[in-house]
């Protein structure tokens, strides 16, 4: 920041430095204000609940979190779980991006040693609040690289208490992100300073914050293909310099070879057509430092003998090299990106061939009030960054500029990505808010020094002259020193002269360089500060009341005080208390993670959804009626089937509204399974309109079985708001052991095969006791 | 046609004996680093050459051994870059440090390596 020297408004040197230090010092308590702010908007769960994890793949982390404390690192690199996916297992080790259960493990280990008797849950629920504290440090950082301290301060705020970034942080959700954020915004910070420094220092530093990247999440892909993408940028836009070239070439080397070492990366890194952008840019960037060093060397006229000699001898052997790279693309059905990628860049590519991908709520699009919601008043900010980036652009502008608009695409197609423009349009924000202050506050100084001018004046001082003139000068500076800083390119001599000659010319007519009208500006200031409070106020009614929900526990308030509605915790403790160790349950995926650190029991299928033929089977299970189903798990030797259920009590996200996916899922591997059976004129539907097929399945069987009883006979699903189908009916092949006491987890056991069939020979298909009604159709079962 | 390829010839010549006139006059430590950036180069030729020959197996020391000559170059070239004392951008840094720089780089670097040759 320019310190103007002047020797009559500051009379001493001393005292401008000490104005410094005072302004240092504040911005470092600001800062760690901010961290506190961080830290606390995040704990509303903790309060309004308890100290617990939340939602469904946290409990994932905190147990394999557990695992590696309990056993250490190399049985945890190493770990082959077999309480998932029953038969197949699961290999953690390598499957697993291990940055975050690392973290947490390191944190909990030095928290040891020191004798800080911290529990590994706490550790776990309180690691992502701590990690926003850094994310936000991390913003200012960044943003002081970019524009400097203040708009660093207003960037590194509006960071701690973007609601979008407190969805996915709040202490308990101990998920990738939480960590994750941190890392790319550290990431990038260090790119852009040895962008703007060309130290290989932070070069190194940058491949190893970017190493932390790749532990943590599957998103590191982002920065491996917006750092490119700024480089040939800045190429084409003639900003090459040497210090791009420092930044650019160490870190795909360095990068690539971090990014191997991960187990889940592993050859990926060289072979994913995700990581081809940063090769091709590696070489462009060799050729165009050979073009300017060779330029460098040469006389012009020898330089362009050379060009025309290595184009026509060069565009021969790019168009062979690139014909064979395409050939070798072509040749793998995906083109070489994998599902996920390509969801991204063709958004209607899951729901054609990944049905799995596309039931996943967190993966479809986001509506637009969403983006005010997450962004606030953030949203209209943006724009207003964007301008302040172009008013000096430099590269490290530039780069900010590009990442706001590939984060802005990203989050149009996936809600989840949301959370990767928060930061980007913080930055923007933050450097626009800090601008708009800038402007206004030069406008108040401007007229009370103009006003303690005045009067001095009119107290007869000596050379009203010498007053006007260094006022002049010292605007002439700050400006001058702006543009000397912020325009590092060729037109800098340009604008130079004539901005010597602007101030020299004003100062003798008018003294206004940027300036508003004194009242104008305390307005706006007023103004601008109402838009901070509403930002405020917003943030935290967010985080209070929409994102601090754990999902494990509901309540509900009515006109007899607080419902509490424990039901999931209450079933598996259950099942951990009452079910032999080696028992298997069956469900369906979201509720796996759960099963499997909460229950201790082995499961069928977990969120990881990585194998979508064993999903379609518990699918087509869930799907099929009783005989069938009992058939399939019993194959793969299930003892118990967990349902969820919300009819009662109004919970929307039962397993019954989740069944169509299972039938969609079920369908695209099995055939026999039909989505326009289990609909009456393409209406879903569960009450006595239904279909024969649905009202037999297992899932409606053993979500309605004795619903009955709990209204005197009506059945009324409180959820899909009608009575029920099928009200009375027994159950032939499973049986009920456990029901919650809102009715909302329903676990049955298998019942063992007759050992005597009466009657009938054992080929024959019929059961004499079954009294369900036989469907129309017979259809023909795969498992037999 | 005959006259142009005559004349391509002739430019050829010439720009390369005006190449090798302006390289000539570089100091003697920027040589030593293009000798060894054009060391590491070569070894990596020689590697993915060997590669060629007998096959890829074990991947991660074939990448590991080609990744670090790359690694090595491209480090040195940076060297060069901030010791060279024609390029006005770092006329202040003062060549230990960018030397020690150089070192740490390549210490992380092959830290690395050494973990992922197998």
């Amino acid at each position: 920041m320019a310190v103007p020297v002047d020797n009559l408004t500051k009379p001493t040197p001393p005292s401008s430095t000490l104005r410094f230090a005072f302004g240092n010092v504040i911005a470092f308590f600001i800062l760690l204000l901010i961290g506190v702010l961080a830290f606390s908007i995040r704990l509303f769960s903790v309060i309004k609940y308890e100290s617990v994890i939340h939602e469904f793949d946290p409990y994932f982390n905190y147990r394999v979190t557990q695992f590696l404390t309990k056993n250490g690192i190399y049985d945890f690199w190493n770990w082959f779980d077999d309480r998932t996916w029953y038969p197949l297992g699961r290999v953690i080790g390598g499957t697993v991006y291990p940055g975050l259960t690392l973290t947490a493990g390191t944190i909990w280990e030095v928290l040891q040693s020191l004798n800080i008797p911290l529990s590994v849950e706490t550790v776990c629920v309180f690691t992502a609040p701590v990690f926003s504290a850094f994310a936000a440090w991390a913003t200012y950082l960044l943003t002081k690289e970019v524009k400097g301290t203040g708009a660093g301060l207003t960037a590194a705020v509006l960071l701690a208490m973007v609601p979008s970034y407190i969805s996915r942080s709040v202490a308990g959700s101990y998920d990738n992100e939480a960590v994750a954020i941190f890392a790319l915004i550290f990431t990038f910070y260090l790119y852009i300073k040895t962008l703007n420094t060309g130290s290989l220092f932070y070069a190194t530093l940058n491949s190893i914050a970017y190493f932390y990247m790749v532990c943590s999440w599957g998103g590191y892909t982002f920065i491996i293909n917006l750092i490119p993408m700024h480089v040939l940028l800045c190429i084409v836009t003639g900003r090459y310099s040497s210090r791009l070239y420092i930044a650019y070439a160490p870190l795909v080397v360095l990068g690539t070879l971090l990014a191997a070492l991960v187990p889940v990366v592993g050859f990926n890194a060289v072979m994913t057509s995700e990581h081809f952008a940063s090769f091709l840019v590696f070489i462009v960037i060799h050729v165009v430092a050979l073009a300017y060093y060779i330029k460098g060397i040469l006389s012009p006229k020898m330089f362009k003998v050379a060009a025309t000699l290595v184009v026509s001898v060069g565009l021969v052997v790019c168009c062979a090299v690139v014909a064979i790279l395409l050939a070798v693309v072509a040749s793998s059905p995906t083109k070489g990106w994998s599902g996920r990628s390509l969801s991204l860049l063709d958004p209607t590519y899951a729901s054609k061939y990944i049905p799995i991908i596309a039931s996943v709520s967190e993966h479809q699009p986001p509506t637009w009030p969403s983006y005010f919601m997450d962004l606030n008043v953030l949203a209209f900010l943006v724009p207003a960054g964007i301008i302040a980036c172009f008013a000096p652009l430099s590269d490290a502008s530039s780069f900010v500029i590009l990442y706001l608009v590939m984060s802005v695409y990203f989050s149009g197609v996936m809600v989840r990505l949301m959370l990767v423009l928060a930061p980007a349009a913080c930055i923007m924000s933050g450097i626009a808010l800090s601008e708009a202050f800038d402007v206004f506050t030069r406008s108040i100084k401007f007229y009370i020094s103009n006003l303690s001018e005045f009067l001095q004046t009119d107290a007869g001082d000596t050379l009203p002259g010498n007053n006007v003139s260094p006022q002049n000068e010292v605007l002439k500076n700050e400006k001058k020193e702006d543009t000397l800083k912020e325009r590092p390119s060729r037109k800098n001599k340009k604008k130079e002269k004539e901005n010597i000659e602007k101030p020299s010319v004003k100062s003798k007519t008018e003294k206004r360089p940027l300036v508003l009208p004194v009242e104008a500006s305390f307005f706006a200031l007023f103004l601008t500060v109402l838009l901070g409070g509403f930002y405020v106020v917003h943030s935290v009614w967010a985080a209070a009341e929409a994102y601090s929900a754990p999902s494990i526990v509901l309540t509900s308030h009515s006109h007899d005080g607080l419902h509490v509605f424990d039901d999931f915790r209450e079933a598996y403790a259950w099942l951990s208390h009452n079910t032999e160790v080696d028992d298997k349950v069956a469900s369906w995926w979201d509720y796996g993670y759960q099963t499997t650190a909460m229950a201790n029991r082995t499961v069928i299928v977990d969120n990881n959804t990585w194998n979508n033929t064993h999903i379609a089977t518990v699918g087509t299970a869930m799907s099929s009626p009783e005989k069938a189903a009992w058939e399939i798990f019993n194959s793969l030797d299930v003892k118990y089937v967990l349902v969820v259920f919300g009819g009662l009590v109004g919970y929307p996200s039962d397993d019954i509204n989740k069944f169509l996916w299972m039938v969609r899922i079920g369908g695209g591997v099995f055939p026999h399974i039909k989505e326009p059976d289990y609909l009456r004129d393409g209406q879903y539907r569960i009450d006595s309109q239904a279909t024969p097929t649905m009202l037999n399945s297992l899932m409606y069987k053993l979500s309605y079985f004795r619903f009955v009883e709990t209204d005197g006979g009506k059945g009324y699903d409180r959820v899909r708001r009608t009575e029920i189908g099928k009200k009375y009916f027994k159950l032939t092949h499973f049986e009920e052991v456990f029901t919650t006491h809102h009715w909302m987890v329903r676990i049955y056991k298998l019942k063992p095969q007759k050992n005597r069939i009466r009657g009938k020979t054992k080929k024959s298909k019929s059961k004499t006791s079954s009294t369900t009604p036989r469907s129309g159709t017979v259809k023909k079962n795969p498992w037999h | 046609m005959g006259k142009s390829t005559v004349t391509t010839k002739d430019d050829a010549q010439a720009l390369f004996h005006s190449l090798r006139s302006a390289y000539s006059s570089t100091p003697t430590n920027l040589k030593i680093i293009d000798l060894y950036v054009l060391f590491a180069v070569f070894t990596a030729l020689i590697q993915v050459g060997y590669m060629a020959i007998v096959g890829s197996f074990p991947f991660n020391s074939f990448l590991s051994g080609v990744l670090s000559c790359v690694g090595t170059a491209v480090l040195a070239v940076c060297l060069r870059i901030q010791v060279n004392k024609e390029n006005k951008e770092f006329k202040d840094l003062p060549p230990e440090r960018a030397f020690a720089d150089f070192v740490l780089c390549n210490l992380v670097l092959h830290l690395v390596i050494m973990n992922f040759l197998g």
